[in-house]
């Protein structure tokens, strides 16, 4: 029984972090995205103008992050890219090696 | 298994005699060698293109081709040494060989942009026919837990390339 409680614990805290981590606040000024198995995580974030996003990509692939018509980012394998939000970064972005990746940018004031 | 190679050349009918056996469940040597395969025949469709294509969007595309079907072959290699699994050629493999080698040799003889078309109309349809062979055969077969694993990392790549061909298919128009 105190093991099954202890598991119990266990999940209950595995969830809170999870839940932590999908509100992607930023943390000094810098919201993380990691890219995974061709997912942006978390898919959608909120940041403020001037903010910065960082975009981890732990794929062995090349990866982007593009707006149509707008600013494009790679992000090779392994590395990391940023950028800085400006007030009309409220956009869709994918990637353009794989379209099927897509990622909300929010900006909130 | 039987619309993958379908797609992929005119062939077809001169190969049922494969497709019988094809049509098997596979077994995991099997569909790792499949799977590596496939990525093969498009890593070598990507040097043919890089070495004829004078189009931005083409030569693009090709490189990514190259990069991520050899970088998803050295995790299939990867994974089948860590889990002492041998793959074991079957006559899908042989099938798809057989088929990319006439296709290859069909591209080979276009230029400019008809070779441009004829390439990226025939990514498009590869890496259709080969989603749909993980969807429905390779991954459902799929006993190992990484080897499944690995094959959906697989499906979303391929599934991303495909949108990719098609994107730049529209550009060629």
């Amino acid at each position: 029984m105190t093991a099954l409680l202890n598991r119990r614990q266990l999940l209950a805290a595995g969830a809170a972090v999870l839940a932590g981590g999908t509100l992607a606040r930023a943390h000094n000024g810098t919201v993380h995205v990691t890219i995974d198995k061709l997912a942006f995580q978390p898919a959608e974030i909120e940041v403020k103008a001037g903010e910065t996003i960082e975009w981890t990509n732990r794929d062995p692939f090349a990866h982007t992050a593009t707006v149509k018509g707008g600013w494009e980012v790679s992000i090779p394998p392994g590395k990391s890219a940023t950028h800085v939000v400006t007030a009309d970064d409220s956009v869709d972005y994918y990637c353009r090696f794989h379209p099927n990746m897509t990622g909300r940018i929010k900006v909130v004031a | 298994m039987k619309t993958l190679i379908c797609a992929l050349s005119a062939a077809c009918l001169a190969l049922a005699a494969p497709l019988a056996i094809a049509a098997d469940k596979p077994t995991d040597p099997q569909i790792a060698h499949i799977a590596y395969s496939a990525g093969v025949i498009d890593v070598e469709a990507a040097k043919l293109a890089l070495s004829k294509t004078k189009n931005p969007d083409v030569t693009a595309f090709a490189r990514s081709m190259q990069k991520d079907h050899e970088a998803v072959n050295d995790m299939a290699l990867a994974l089948v040494k860590k889990l002492g699994v041998t793959p074991e050629d079957n006559p899908t493999s042989q099938a798809l060989a057989k088929a990319s080698e006439e296709k290859r040799a069909e591209l080979g003889k276009l230029d400019g942009a008809a070779f441009d078309k004829a390439y990226i109309d025939n990514e498009v349809a590869y890496h259709r026919e080969v989603n749909g062979a993980l969807e429905t055969l390779l991954i459902p077969s799929a006993q190992n837990p990484e080897l499944k694993s690995l094959l959906e990392t697989g499906l979303k790549l391929f599934q991303g390339h495909e949108q990719h061909a098609e994107h730049v298919a529209a550009g060629l128009k």
